[in-house]
């Protein structure tokens, strides 16, 4: 019965999206507020109903009701509550569901939160909002319904994947697609401004709230999955260049560009028809991700052609969403009028380099995950695109966007003054120019790229420091006049501070740990002490254990340094018996911000075990950065002026006449 | 979005469950180890996802391995261990394509795109200038009076 609500419930917000694909958009060509009126309602009874057939299908898997293919195949009775929840989107289906559920979600926030939003361009963003929807409603239901039944319900199910039974899986793919998905908003409305022909500084204004909200999970939601994958694939690497993670990277470079280029639009009405076309790429990126990971086209070109249904209709929507909107665009953006002039050195200027680089490194991705399949589908050859491709072209690119960053905050909107700026940071850059030489004495004078490393991050975060001291006047004015200031300033100043600062600390974190990581890889008996860093390792003898829905073997190490006992690591592997399958469990051990890593691999016929031993420092600056960008974003999006919204005009400016 | 590499990572794990280099493959040499590592990061390893044979725990991989570590043993340079590695099994074996007819585009599209985003900006910027910087024509001169001399309210 549950099974079949959920269904039910998936076709009823497929009947409401159609609907508010349609009437809002008619209410807005004949000023029918009714109809338009109706988009609302259809937007929040879309999430509801999404919500139902979400539940329903959580409630099968929390009950094992293994009359369901989806719960059969991914669930086992025995499993932890936690991961029963979890297998809910660990399976192509049931994320498919989690898509839309968060699609659906968005949607009713515009409909609900959106109250200082002009009627018609409100109803049209929730149209297009439901067209994406109506869509991916129809690919689940025609070929990936999670609700199917089995005539003859199983005894037991398959078990979920046992490397997803992780809290990981609870974490990492909602607030991936809470930022994927939630760049949805900034599409519609790019779309919607598209077809009303109109775009003004309050459409910037409306928008950059719902880009930043998908911006922070989407930062987060990236970061989360490196840790992830640091800690559960066991070789001690963050970051693959896999094009599973290249998908979500490129949505959050292209969204990162949107971010900054809306400011100039809001600021100073200027770059419109860029910061449209950014906002269309932002969220086709989001959808070839979602076509990359979904189609099965990765595991192999042939593959996607043997079972072509689900990739074909994913290929449809993204040719139908991504080629209509920029048909649209190449048709409609020449109406949209350009305004605000400004110097090359301005705050204008340092955001539209910034876009440069950040589109060109989206760019370059882009064609490293995509060329070795389209060479495969054109020519039948078969190369490979991985790590130091990227690491040769991706890596240059970032650089002078780092150094250049510090510079962006401190110049003046229309026209900056270059030398005025390099001023306030020379601070940064006496500190920056210490740590070079520091580290290069350090390392013993050898010429390496580590060093030059640690000064671009400490420029990049010693310069967001200097911008919030310059305009605080903190070291200048009296401390109580810096502390009026430094609350008078507005929250954006501040996020995009903490944001940049957070950068530079991600920065630090990756120079400091692929150079100075340690590795060891040793056999190891029992009793036998292996030494790194200046810790030492005893291999003290293999425990087994029992888990819920696992068996292990854990081996004990006690961990010395300077002959102090500081702690024990139980690295493990673990054997599931419903799928026959074993994983290795790392053991970490976090010092401050350094991390000790320990990872299984052969049991050997003589008593000893190999074992690959880390120590890595500062590298969980990486993606503390991550979350402290996040809470940058946070503290720009609960700037006043995004809260209370732009002013309405007494009287609305009469739209731009499309030409027809 | 991971779960897709996990899953290869699950499979490659159920095929052999061992781990990327064993101590008992690595060379004594530590000079000549350090080159095998090195390499072992730029070959892929072919029955993985966008894995390095030295990340992969696949028999493939470790296949590899040691056979990379004998070349290099015999005196074989960088150079030649890739070559002759790319003769068995063609480019695909490489996780970095060497700069070819077919890769042209591949290679082209860094600094290319870098190039005309740059070099656009760079006459948008020029136009948008000798366009502001436009004096006034007859026609904008007199609405320009008739606006200054219009009396307030």
């Amino acid at each position: 019965m549950i099974p079949e609500l959920g269904h039910y419930s998936l076709v009823l917000a497929l009947a409401l999206a159609l609907i508010q694909s349609i009437s809002p958009l008619i209410g807005a060509r004949t000023n029918d507020s009714a109809l338009m009126r109706l988009g609302n309602s259809t937007a929040l009874m879309q999430f509801a109903f999404v919500a139902l057939a979400f539940a329903a299908l959580a409630a099968c898997y929390l009950t094992s009701d293994f009359s369901v293919v989806n719960v059969y195949e991914n669930s086992h009775s025995r499993m932890p509550a936690i991961y029963k929840f979890t297998s809910t989107w660990g399976n192509h289906e049931g994320s498919m569901l989690l898509w839309v559920l968060i699609l659906s979600l968005f949607g009713a926030l515009v409909a609900a939160f959106g109250l200082n939003l002009p009627a018609t361009l409100k109803a049209n963003v929730l149209a297009v909002q439901a067209w994406v929807a109506s869509a991916f409603y129809l690919f689940i239901l025609f070929t990936s319904n999670p609700f199917l039944r089995l005539a003859d319900a199983p005894f037991e199910g398959r078990d979920l994947n046992p490397v997803l039974q992780d809290p990981g899986l609870a974490i990492h793919p909602p607030l991936l697609y809470l930022g994927y998905v939630g760049f949805s908003i900034a599409f519609s409305f790019a779309i919607a401004a598209l077809i009303e022909g109109r775009i003004d500084a309050a459409w910037a204004r409306f928008v950059r709230p719902w880009t930043l909200a998908a911006w922070m999970a989407l930062t987060v939601g990236i970061a989360m999955g490196s840790y992830w994958a640091y800690y559960e694939l066991g070789w001690g690497g963050w970051w693959f260049w896999d094009p599973v993670e290249n998908a979500s990277l490129m949505p959050w470079l292209a969204g990162t560009a949107l971010l900054h280029s809306a400011v100039v639009m809001e600021k100073r009405d200027a770059l419109k028809i860029w910061t449209i076309l950014l906002a269309i790429l932002t969220f086709s990126l989001s959808l070839i991700g979602t076509f990359l990971v979904r189609s099965g086209v990765l595991t192999s070109v042939h593959a996607f052609a043997n079972d072509p249904t689900r990739g074909i209709f994913i290929l449809g929507i993204l040719v139908l969403f991504i080629g209509g909107a920029l048909a649209l665009f190449a048709w409609r953006a020449p109406l949209l009028k350009q305004g605000g002039l400004f110097a090359p050195v301005s705050r204008e200027g340092a955001l539209v380099f910034n876009n440069l680089f950040l589109t060109t490194a989206c760019a370059t991705v882009l064609v490293g995950t995509l060329y070795p399949l389209a060479l495969e589908a054109l020519t039948g050859d078969k190369i490979s695109v991985g790590a130091p491709f990227f690491n040769l072209t991706f890596g240059p690119l970032f650089i002078p966007l780092l150094a250049a960053m510090p510079f962006g905050p401190l110049l003046a909107w229309k026209r900056g003054d270059l030398y005025g700026a390099a001023q306030r940071l020379m601070a940064a850059a006496g500190i920056a120019l210490l740590a070079i030489v520091i580290t290069f004495v350090a390392e013993g004078g050898d010429v390496t790229l580590a060093p030059f490393g640690i000064g671009l991050a400490l420029f990049v975060m010693g310069g967001a420091l200097s911008d919030l001291a310059e305009r605080t006047g903190a070291f200048r004015l009296s401390f109580t006049t810096a502390r009026r200031r430094a609350a008078g300033l507005p929250r954006s100043v501040w996020g995009t501070a903490v944001a940049h600062f957070g950068m530079g600390l991600t920065l630090l974190g990756i120079v400091c740990e692929t150079h100075w990581s340690a590795e060891r890889i040793v056999a190891l008996r029992p009793e036998q002490t292996v030494a790194i860093r200046h810790y030492q390792l005893t291999f003290d003898g293999i425990v087994p254990r029992e888990g819920p829905n696992y068996r292990e073997q854990a081996a004990k190490f006690t961990v010395r340094s300077g002959g102090e006992v500081v702690g024990v690591m139980t690295p493990s592997k673990r054997t599931f018996a419903a799928r026959g399958s074993t994983t290795t469990e790392t053991a970490l051990m976090t010092h401050g911000l350094s991390q000790l890593y320990l990872s299984l691999g052969d049991f050997n016929a003589d008593g000893s075990i190999a074992v690959r031993i880390y120590q890595k420092p500062l590298v969980l600056l990486i993606w503390l950065g991550a979350v402290v960008m996040m809470l940058g974003g946070g503290l720009s999006l609960s700037d006043r002026r995004l809260r209370v919204g732009a002013p309405k005009p007494a009287q609305r400016k009469p739209a731009l006449a499309p030409a027809e | 979005m991971r779960a897709l590499a996990l899953i290869a990572t699950v499979l490659a794990l159920q095929m052999a469950p061992a781990f990327a280099v064993q101590p008992d493959e690595m060379l004594r040499d530590p000079a000549l180890e350090a080159r095998a590592r090195a390499l072992s990061q730029q070959l892929r390893c072919m029955v993985c996802q966008n894995q390095s044979i030295d990340d992969s725990d696949a028999p493939l991989a470790h296949d590899l391995r040691v056979l990379v570590r004998e070349r290099l043993s015999k005196g074989d340079s960088d150079g030649q261990v890739v070559d002759f590695l790319v003769a068995r099994y063609g480019e695909f074996v490489l996780l970095k394509p060497r700069l070819e007819w077919r890769t042209v585009l591949l290679w082209a599209v860094p600094p290319g795109a870098l190039l005309i985003g740059g070099a656009t900006l760079f006459v948008l910027a020029r136009r948008r200038r000798s366009l502001a910087s436009k004096p006034l024509d007859d026609v904008e001169r007199r609405k320009l009076t008739e606006l200054l001399d219009r009396p307030n309210r």
